[in-house]
């Protein structure tokens, strides 16, 4: 029984024109026992940036309450919104702090910068940052989400069909797993605005 | 691996929320491998006047973890002179679990925590169910241990939101019904508390199945 693979997750974000969506399944369960169906897994940072967590729920809440103390402390001090470049990094030391007794979550990270340009990425448990440019996954369904987003994603789409494409991606790779599922919500980010939507997918 | 010994899993917490209430049920036996060591076994935690709370797991961390939450939960209504909130009560919970987890001494404690909120009228009933990892959510019913694996879905299919406390109890018979025909543990008695914006209730559920 591996730990990250204990509540199961599906989370996904991709790159677009001028904007980036964000995903995630509504699961929490343990092992084969669904307990709740609208369990949170992304969280804003941010006007216009959001970080999803897959893996342990446990440290998906507590790593997040941590991100959520030190972007309060960030805007204080700074007096405007991090970057999301900034925000990777925050993450990636927090997350090496604990390099040898770590957090069991892998974050995605979605926005746009302050001079409108799309922005994703992601890190392993320990905090190993990756910018691919298009699209990037985590959870227990990654190997069906990579395959999904391999197929379906193409450069430069707008919000509307940057929305189509990262909910297929997501409903059909979470179909595929026991562990992730019942519902999803999608976060679509521009530069003035999340429209965020609830999807009812297969709720099993 | 994650450590929680199987022995936790044949303790049994049920809760189910209401319009304005939360019920709450548990058993009633204090095992020890093969033997009933005590057949009274109240494993629920008064916390203040509208909260309770249901512990199960390992035996010692229970009583340990549910009275140190208790008395906090009593300091902070002592030095601040109102009661804490039920969502602050069960972040507070999960704070100290998670605080623990990865200490020495982690506590091996899943908790089902019920209140209402007397100022938030029918909006102010909760049920949150926490597990010994320390993961929090809040949930219409839930329930710990083996029994869970028999009622959840017993709950998923007759359970509504804005039940009544007798829809509450008749689910309850349901539930409990379907343990003692299916769960090879024979559980005789359940501790049973209702909490509404008035307080606590403690139902005699033996006096309930009479009837």
């Amino acid at each position: 029984m591996s730990i990250m693979s204990y509540n199961g997750a599906a989370i996904v974000a991709m790159a677009g024109k001028d904007c980036v969506a964000i995903a995630s399944d509504r699961r929490f369960g343990v092992q084969a026992q669904t307990v709740s169906m609208d369990f949170q897994k992304i969280f804003p940072m941010g006007e216009r940036l959001m970080v999803g967590l897959a893996g342990l729920a446990t440290d998906v809440q507590t790593v997040s309450e941590r991100l959520r103390f030190k972007m309060n402390m960030y805007k204080l001090r700074e007096e405007r919104d991090i970057e999301p470049v900034t925000f990777m990094h925050m993450i990636s030391n927090l997350l090496y702090e604990k390099r040898f007794g770590p957090y069991f979550c892998e974050p995605v990270i979605a926005g746009i910068d302050k001079h409108g340009k799309p922005f994703i990425s992601s890190t392993d448990l320990i905090g190993c940052p990756m910018t691919p440019g298009n699209f990037v996954v985590a959870g227990t369904c990654s190997e069906q989400l990579y395959g999904m987003c391999e197929a379906l994603y193409v450069p430069d789409l707008g919000p509307e069909d940057l929305f189509e494409t990262i909910s297929q991606s997501l409903l059909n790779a979470q179909d595929r797993d026991a562990l992730a599922g019942w519902g999803a919500v999608v976060h679509v980010i521009t530069k003035d605005q999340v429209i965020t939507r609830t999807l009812k997918s297969r709720m099993d | 691996d994650l450590p929680l010994r199987s022995t936790a899993k044949m303790d049994f917490t049920w809760g189910v929320k209401g319009k304005d209430f939360v019920l709450l049920a548990s058993d009633k036996q204090a095992t020890h491998s093969i033997i009933v060591v005590k057949s009274d076994q109240d494993k629920m935690y008064q916390l203040n006047d509208h909260q309770v709370l249901a512990v199960t797991g390992e035996a010692g961390d229970t009583v340990q973890f549910a009275e140190y939450i208790h008395k906090n939960v009593q300091l902070y209504q002592i030095r601040n002179g109102i009661p804490l909130s039920p969502n602050a009560a069960a972040n507070f919970i999960r704070g100290e679990l998670a605080r623990y987890l990865r200490s020495r001494t982690p506590y091996s404690v899943n908790c089902l925590l019920g209140g209402v909120d007397p100022q938030d009228g029918s909006a102010g009933a909760h049920l949150y169910y926490l597990d010994y990892l320390a993961s929090l959510n809040e949930v219409p019913f839930a329930a710990h241990g083996y029994g869970a694996h028999f009622n959840l879905s017993i709950l998923d299919r007759y359970y509504k939101p804005d039940l009544s406390v007798d829809d509450a109890k008749e689910l309850l018979r349901k539930c409990l019904a379907e343990l003692r025909k299916r769960f090879i543990i024979h559980l005789p008695t359940f501790s049973v508390r209702l909490v509404t914006k008035d307080g606590v209730q403690t139902i005699d559920w033996n006096a309930e199945m009479a009837a």
